[in-house]
């Protein structure tokens, strides 16, 4: 089985719906000839043509409002916002438009939207090529947020947010797209279902709660810390919204702590959610406090290296938090 | 986790259900929301969902068997789970299981352990495990979990009791104490000296009945206020309508009149749709009105038409005639016989031209609908007849005064007056 990586995964997941059906096209900045700002879309341009793969003015509300019109037209738009950080012209597009049809037309309309866009710092992209705006969309019922931390996930996760009848805001782990690499059947169809997390790693001290960049770190801290002999459960949660509750529950329930890791600011990010939880539903399973790993309360991600290492959540300081949780 | 299924409260003075039937057996898997048992009361029969998804693990009551409200009636989980032999509490079989300590030695006080973990109290008190007995390891000494399931594996207790989840949300599953709270005891006089005769044994519906008409008279102060009105506009707009309403099905009877001149009533005077309460009058935002249905010598029902205020006139007469039917064929469901917030009774229908109806609490007001008869009137000093009805009003005196009970039932009697 070949290893790819990660934003090959995304590509090939593009590409395969693209041939699979032909309603199925992508709108972005640069996402034409050049292939996309990371190399996303390279190559399918030339496979596809300019009618399918289609470059968009530098203006995000845009691309996400002619998705919008598009779908509800019967097409399944590819958005491609080409940093998260520049969502948010496309925020009202989103939240009041895209997440409501369906429950404002009553079932009569829907948006299949899928809305790619690159998040997450550690790449030397300060503060406006680093952010992590999972939390402003995971509050929004009748939007899908999905975030991959894999080659396999995100091919798989990819073709089915385009097969999904509802929009999908799709978030990729931009440090991690050719930093992550694993084996893809290339001989048949990959397909992961949005909702389920995973257990990524077994073990029986105390449950690790990530995804994306974090996911892929906390992996590395867990396999560290088994060397001190303690075992952490790992879980990749995928799907922030809607969350897999039960996964995460079960798990909990065996090892008793929690630790949940985010790269975004601390104060009120994705992660706060699941600690409130498992306080509200995993109480009497408890043995430790749930404790939050995630970056701090400054107005974003410096530019300046050290202090971009100072602001990131790494494997390091994931395997620190864990010994202290373990030794509680 | 283990799911208990408890016996529901079906209907508002309903205290105890009959199992008629399980439909599922001891070990069957089941879905969640999957009718699990038939359940028979006086007043209505229905099936109970599972709260939970699983398998059926132990069945407490059998076919035929009456319990009381919130009696434990299964056990739904997992198939290895442990579950208690008797329906019980079980913090209190934990305790009751609890063994002697062969060394007398007193419990630690409970600020001699150091934090106790939500996780460790609940396996301390699964399985009667006295923490001071248990060295700490955890930070500060503190006891983990691990500490407590040790000393749990090296005690010789029993297999400990599954953790309980909480029952299901819903009305349906709460015990009845949770619901209504514990109630009082009716006084009773006992007869001093026994007079020849024979004892009618009671059954639940005329305990229920007997019960809830103790209790409204003790709970609220009543008066009954009585005004008449003319139905002369009622009578010709039901002639006139009844063929219509019964091309469509619909039986037109006089009731939907009293209920829309009610609800007309109830919306000027929102203190009628109340509920006292020692913190305040309870306003209520619906208008559900309550319809009086006689089961004849096996009591009385009284099925509610929810959110009466936003229905027409033949939707209110098309639901009393659907909720009346199913009353006497004793096929309401649960919740068509809970949260009215007025009642109207119909003692007309048996000749009585007035009366003084007890208030369904925790209601304020009911309205009696007397006989309609032709009478005597005297209009602009000319004589008249007239189609002619009493209306008593019992109300609560602790939320309404006379005026104002009066000022309402003017209105019903305006309503019913002035139909176009």
């Amino acid at each position: 089985m070949p290893e790819i990586t990660l934003i090959e995964g995304i590509r090939q997941a593009m590409d395969e719906e693209l041939a699979r059906d032909e309603r199925v096209f992508v709108v972005g900045e640069d996402v034409g000839p050049r292939g996309g700002v990371f190399r996303a879309t390279l190559g399918l341009f030339d496979k596809y043509g300019a009618g399918r793969v289609i470059d968009s003015p530098l203006a995000e509300l845009s691309i996400v409002g002619v998705g919008i019109g598009a779908a509800l037209y019967g097409m399944r738009p590819i958005c491609e916002v080409q940093f998260a950080d520049f969502i948010h012209p496309a925020f009202n597009q989103i939240v009041n438009e895209a997440a409501k049809m369906c429950y404002r037309s009553k079932g009569d309309w829907t948006v299949p939207l899928v809305i790619r866009a690159p998040y997450g710092g550690g790449i030397g992209g300060g503060l406006y090529h680093s952010q992590s705006v999972e939390a402003f969309f995971a509050h929004v019922p009748g939007l899908k947020v999905v975030i991959p931390s894999n080659p396999y996930d995100a091919k798989g996760l990819l073709k089915s947010a385009v097969r999904d009848p509802g929009p999908v805001l799709y978030l990729e782990p931009k440090k991690g797209y050719r930093l992550i690499k694993g084996e893809v059947p290339q001989d048949e169809e990959v397909l992961v279902p949005i909702g389920p997390a995973r257990v990524s790693r077994a073990g029986r001290d105390l449950t690790v709660l990530a995804y994306g960049m974090m996911h892929h770190y906390a992996l590395q801290a867990a396999e560290a810390a088994a060397a001190d002999g303690i075992e952490a459960e790992v879980i990749d949660l995928r799907t922030l919204y809607p969350v897999d509750r039960s996964t995460i529950l079960a798990s909990v329930g065996k090892t008793s702590k929690a630790l949940v890791v985010y790269e975004d600011n601390r104060t009120g990010g994705y992660g706060a959610e699941i600690a409130a939880l498992l306080a509200d539903e995993a109480f009497t399973d408890l043995d430790a406090p749930v404790r939050r790993l995630a970056g701090p309360d400054i107005p974003a991600v410096p530019f300046s290296h050290p202090l971009q290492d100072w602001f990131m959540v790494d494997a390091h300081k994931i395997g620190q938090a864990i010994r202290d949780l373990a030794a509680y | 986790m283990a799911t208990r299924v408890i016996m529901p409260q079906l209907g508002e003075s309903v205290v105890e259900g009959t199992v008629t039937k399980w439909l599922k057996k001891q070990g069957e898997p089941i879905a969640e929301f999957e009718p699990l048992v038939e359940i028979n009361t006086d007043k209505v029969d229905t099936e109970v969902p599972a709260p939970a998804g699983g398998v059926v693990l132990r069945l407490y009551v059998g076919e035929g068997e009456t319990v009381r409200a919130g009696t434990m009636l299964a056990v739904i989980g997992q198939p290895d789970e442990a579950v208690p032999e008797q329906p019980g509490q079980p913090a209190a079989a934990a305790e009751a299981r609890a063994p002697s300590p062969s060394e007398p030695r007193p419990p630690a006080a409970p600020s001699d352990l150091g934090f106790i973990s939500p996780v460790v109290a609940r396996i301390a008190a699964e399985h009667a495990v006295d923490l001071g007995r248990i060295r700490g390891t955890g930070q500060g000494g503190r006891i983990t979990k691990k500490d407590v399931l040790a000393a749990v594996g090296s005690e010789p207790t029993l297999a400990a009791p599954a953790p309980w989840e909480q029952p299901a949300l819903g009305e349906l599953f709460r015990p009845t104490e949770e619901v209504f709270g514990a109630s009082g005891e009716a006084q009773t006089m006992e007869p001093t000296m026994a007079p020849p005769g024979s004892l009618l044994p009671l059954d639940s519906v005329r305990r229920a009945i007997a019960d809830h008409m103790v209790l409204s008279k003790r709970t609220s102060p009543h008066v009954t206020t009585v005004m008449e009105a003319d139905l002369s506009r009622v009578v010709a707009h039901r002639q006139a309508q009844r063929s219509a309403f019964q091309r469509d099905g619909v039986n037109l009877t006089f009731t939907p009149y009293f209920v829309s001149a009610a609800v007309e009533a109830l919306k000027a005077f929102p203190l009628v749709n109340a509920s006292w309460s020692d913190r305040g009058i309870v306003l209520h935002r619906g208008v559900h009105v309550g319809v009086a249905v006689s089961l004849g010598e096996k009591g009385l029902i009284v099925p509610v038409i929810k959110d009466a205020d936003q229905k027409s006139l033949r939707r209110l007469a098309s639901e009393v005639n659907d909720l009346a039917a199913r009353a006497r064929a004793r096929q309401l469901k649960p919740d068509e016989v809970q949260g009215g917030t007025f009642t109207i009774t119909n003692h007309g229908i048996s000749g009585s031209l007035f009366a003084t109806p007890i208030i369904n609490q925790p209601q304020c007001a009911i309205l009696g609908v007397g006989a309609i008869q032709k009478r005597v009137v005297v209009i602009d000093d000319a004589i008249a007849i007239r189609p002619m009805v009493y209306l008593s009003l019992t109300f609560d005196h602790r939320i309404l005064d006379g005026a104002s009970a009066d000022g309402f039932l003017a209105r019903v009697v305006q309503a019913l007056q002035n139909l176009t």
